[in-house]
């Protein structure tokens, strides 16, 4: 074995994406754009700012906004795979297009990895991470440093994403990985090894973020608030922790064992020696199918929040809703067979799976009926959030139905494999997910930075999304029945080009919607002192997160709120209980920053890289690092810091003087400049 | 609350101290989700074992290949261990003495040590034998399923020899006691993985 081997591993100079000019492109934005974004961080002079107050931080708010750009970025990179694989079907009747085949599986390997695994699930992580326990009335969450872990492992697989796209090609399996494609025998580059170890990754960290969650939501809450009290966002949040707690171990377990087929020559899935890849196909899915309902019960929980407040009602059905977001819990790990009807397994046991999944549409109908129902004689306003939330409402019922078709195993037979399914999940999760993501970023935004987002192009954005979706995938229906394969570079039958086309319009579409988001969060931040809302409540909001000032102290609450009932801020302003000043401050005790989450991100990258190279020493090294700093860490004393009364009693002061010299609008001047963050109190 | 509405599965703290004991509530009940958590990865494990007992593709089975004086050993020294460390527990909750509290502490490291020797001289003895995990789908099965119980139990050794030091260095303080009942809850979970290993992948092949 030469030096350059050990030093190096399997990594050389051919591992440059100088196969096409496409993928030396993307790599050549990837490295300037971490080159650009590094020197502009060093010019204005800000690592130490940013190393201090964001990267060893601890606060779940800080936490949650990191998570929410790797989100964004992620989402970005998402998107321009998605569109440049629309653009190749549409040139591609009888002819290759502009997509070789083996780069157009890798783009929808790393599409679809990155959308579930570094888009959606940050997304809706960093949501929770932020609102959660805000609306629980805690301080944080119950493992802040573990919490910061969590969010270094996720950014680290993302990390990883990224190297795959400038050294070596990814995987052409899909993001679903499955055997004996991806084993050593049929694929023996590094592409599955990325896979396998970016997904392990962000893996780990969702365990780990549903744990928090979980004990936080059943240790952490106010005095007084009861489960049945919670807002519905906690409930969906609870819901899809637990689902994380039990749901992502068979992810680990499927990878793991693909990697020891892969690494040391085992046969969990191989094609002989009594390897078996249905065992793989079960352990995904196990994990696969509750993985939808991690993506989409917060977005519920976030759409329960949107129809309440900008209807100026409670949430009609509370206690059905709590139960339709738990049956739809359990369920979820009871229908992971319809994955895979066609893959040999009795009718019998299809017609049980089958059966069960079409239950699942019963709990997500009560949901639409009690949502539509809130709205019912509600002081409505058309807000971004809503706007979303309405497109949510009619578009998810049509992907809910094309769902029931394909839970019947009989229609599965003729469907599967073709776009038609593509359309399906697609029709769940961008109108499902990614809507009440937007809904969720356009609502919060000012609480968390303590200025609106602009409304107009908010409005605009939603138009370019709702519009955009329907174009790109409301074809894919019709093409689907046609017969037309998912995944496919060429094609020869002509029918299929009008709605290829079309789905690729819709495609231009959705990347206008990205561009005006961006557009919206510039103009917002360049118009920021018109939206200003440091009062903390410009949506007239009815729980506990409005009842702090925007952006919230780092304590969040100076005194822990008491909670008598659901919509509890709604309640304490008809009561004229809130914005009080106490009679007397206390000191509160505060996690001390911690570089644990930065160094553990940074050797499990380590980890990953060397695994995927055969750079060994690099992977040992960054177990060892890991180790050594969790086993370092438990001999440190000095994890908390306490804030004086004085300075916590400065903060609140600064806060209610604001408030008391605020104007209170009503809800006609919701979207005006006039509109500082403080609500009439009664219901118009 | 009172501290007895309080309580969390396991040992207590309790009245001996108190503010250790209200310390304790939600830490060790993130422990057990997170064991709750592991289980699931060792159902799975469980779960492909079983799907790959006849996958032995020509090669060695179970029958073959388990020396049952060997897996007598090993339950025996398991199960012994979690014993003492139930001894080193009570010893933590009502001595305010550590020497006793660490010397319960080494005799289970002890016999977790030999534990993990006994594994690693069965699993190199198999490798001998041509029966290394790269066989069969059987054989593949089970050194994950077992080996992932061992790399548990290493684990757990070097959390006990990082408890010990704690132990010395910050005496009994209410986060050291806190660490060690979490270090139980392992502890005691692994001897219940192994029963589960003894009866599934040994006694099943060897009976």
């Amino acid at each position: 074995m030469s030096w350059s081997h050990i030093v190096f591993g399997n990594l050389s100079v051919d591992a440059l994406p100088l196969y096409s000019a496409i993928a030396a492109t993307a790599a050549s934005v990837v490295v300037l754009g971490a080159v650009g974004t590094f020197a502009l961080i060093t010019v204005l002079g800000k690592w130490r700012y940013l190393w201090s107050e964001w990267f060893t931080s601890v606060d779940h708010k800080r936490i949650g906004i990191m998570y929410i750009v790797i989100a964004l970025v992620m989402l970005t990179r998402a998107v321009i795979e998605g569109v440049m694989m629309r653009m190749q079907q549409a040139v591609a009747l009888d002819s290759p297009g502009y997509l070789p085949p083996d780069h157009f599986a890798q783009l929808f390997s790393t599409h679809g990895t990155i959308m579930i695994f570094f888009m959606a699930m940050p997304f809706l992580t960093g949501v929770i991470n932020y609102v959660m326990p805000l609306q629980i009335g805690a301080r944080d969450v119950s493992f802040p440093l573990l919490n910061s872990i969590s969010l270094w492992l996720t950014a680290a697989g993302a990390v990883i994403m990224m190297a795959s796209l400038c050294l070596g090609k990814f995987s052409t399996g899909g993001w679903t990985g499955y055997p004996p494609y991806t084993g050593i025998a049929f694929n023996p580059g590094v592409g599955p090894d990325y896979w396998i170890w970016a997904v392990t990754l962000g893996t780990v960290g969702s365990t780990l973020t549903g744990i928090n969650f979980a004990v936080t939501i059943y240790k952490e809450r106010a005095p007084g608030m009861r489960l049945m009290y919670m807002p519905l966002f906690c409930w969906t949040a609870l819901c899809t922790s637990i689902l994380m707690i039990f749901a992502m171990p068979p992810l680990t377990v499927a990878t793991g064992l693909l990697a020891l087929d892969r690494y040391l020559g085992m046969h969990f899935f191989t094609n002989d020696l009594g390897g078996n890849m249905m065992n793989y196909a079960n352990l995904l899915w196990l994990f696969g199918h509750p993985e939808v309902y991690i993506l989409v019960l917060p977005a519920f929980g976030v759409y329960s929040t949107v129809f309440s407040t900008f209807s100026s009602k409670t949430l009609y059905g509370y206690t059905s809703l709590v139960g339709a977001t738990i049956c739809i819990a359990v369920l979820s790990f009871t229908v992971w067979v319809h994955h895979f009807f066609t893959m040999g397994q009795s009718a019998d046991l299809n017609a049980a799976f089958g059966t069960a999944t079409m239950m699942i549409g019963i709990p997500t109908g009560v949901k639409i009926y009690d949502w539509i129902l809130t709205m019912y004689r509600g002081r409505i306003r058309f807000t971004v959030p809503l706007l979303y939330a309405l497109a949510f409402l009619l578009l998810f019922v049509v992907g809910g139905l094309s769902g029931i078709l394909l839970a019947n195993p009989a229609v599965d037979y003729q469907v599967h494999n073709t776009l038609f399914l593509v359309a399906h999940f697609h029709n769940m999760l961008i109108p499902g997910v990614l809507f009440g993501m937007l809904a969720a970023y356009h609502f919060w935004f000012p609480k968390a930075f303590g200025f609106r987002l602009n409304e107009t192009w908010g409005r605009i954005a939603f138009a370019f999304w709702a519009s955009g979706f329907l174009f790109a995938f409301m074809p894919l229906y019709a093409l689907g029945a046609l017969g037309m394969p998912r995944r496919t570079q060429e094609f020869f039958n002509p029918a299929y080009l009008p709605y290829t086309i079309v789905a690729a319009i819709g495609g231009l579409l959705i990347l206008a919607a990205l561009a005006s988001l961006f557009i919206q969060l510039g103009v917002s931040i360049s118009r920021r002192e018109e939206t200003r809302a440091f009062a903390g409540d410009p949506w007239n909001g009815r729980t506990l997160e409005w009842s702090t000032s925007s952006p919230p102290p780092e304590y969040n609450f100076a005194i822990l709120p008491r909670v008598e009932g659901k919509d509890a801020f709604h309640r304490m302003k008809e009561h004229g209980e809130a914005y009080l000043r106490p009679d007397a401050y206390e000191p509160i005790e505060v996690p001390r920053n911690s570089a644990m989450g930065p160094v553990i991100g940074v050797s499990g990258a380590a980890v990953a890289f060397g695994l995927v190279w055969h750079i060994w020493w690099m992977a040992c090294l960054g177990l060892l690092v890991i180790w050594g700093a969790v086993i370092a860490r438990s001999f440190v004393r000095n994890t908390t810091r306490v804030i004086p009364a004085s300075e916590v009693e400065a903060t609140e002061r600064r806060w209610l003087d604001a408030v008391s010299r605020t104007q209170r609008v009503t809800r006609d001047d919701e979207l005006q400049p006039a509109n500082r963050g403080l609500a009439v109190a009664s219901a118009t | 609350m009172s501290e007895f509405s309080l309580k969390h599965p396991g040992i207590n703290l309790g009245a001996n101290d108190p503010e250790a004991h209200e310390a304790a509530e939600e830490v060790v009940f993130g422990f057990w989700v997170f064991l709750m958590s592991d289980l699931i990865l060792f159902s799975l494990l469980f779960a492909t074992f079983v799907t790959m007992i006849d996958a032995t593709a020509g090669g060695p089975g179970g029958k073959e290949l388990f020396d049952p004086r060997s897996v007598a050993a090993e339950t025996g020294v398991l199960l012994a261990s979690s014993f003492t460390f139930g001894m080193a527990s009570i010893a933590m909750k009502y001595r305010s003495n550590r020497g006793v509290l660490l010397l319960w502490l080494a005799v289970t490291l002890l016999l977790g040590l030999t534990f993990l020797g006994l594994e690693l001289h069965d699993f190199i003895s198999m490798i001998g034998k041509g029966a290394g995990p790269d066989r069969s789908g059987f054989l593949s099965a089970f050194f994950a399923l077992v080996g992932m119980h061992g790399l548990h139990v290493t684990a757990g050794s070097i959390w006990i020899v990082v408890m010990m030091v704690q132990t010395l260095v910050f005496g009994l303080s209410a986060d050291v006691k806190i660490r060690i009942l979490r270090l139980g809850l392992f502890w005691h979970f692994l001897d219940i993985i192994w029963v589960g290993i003894f009866s599934v992948v040994y006694l099943r092949a060897l009976a």
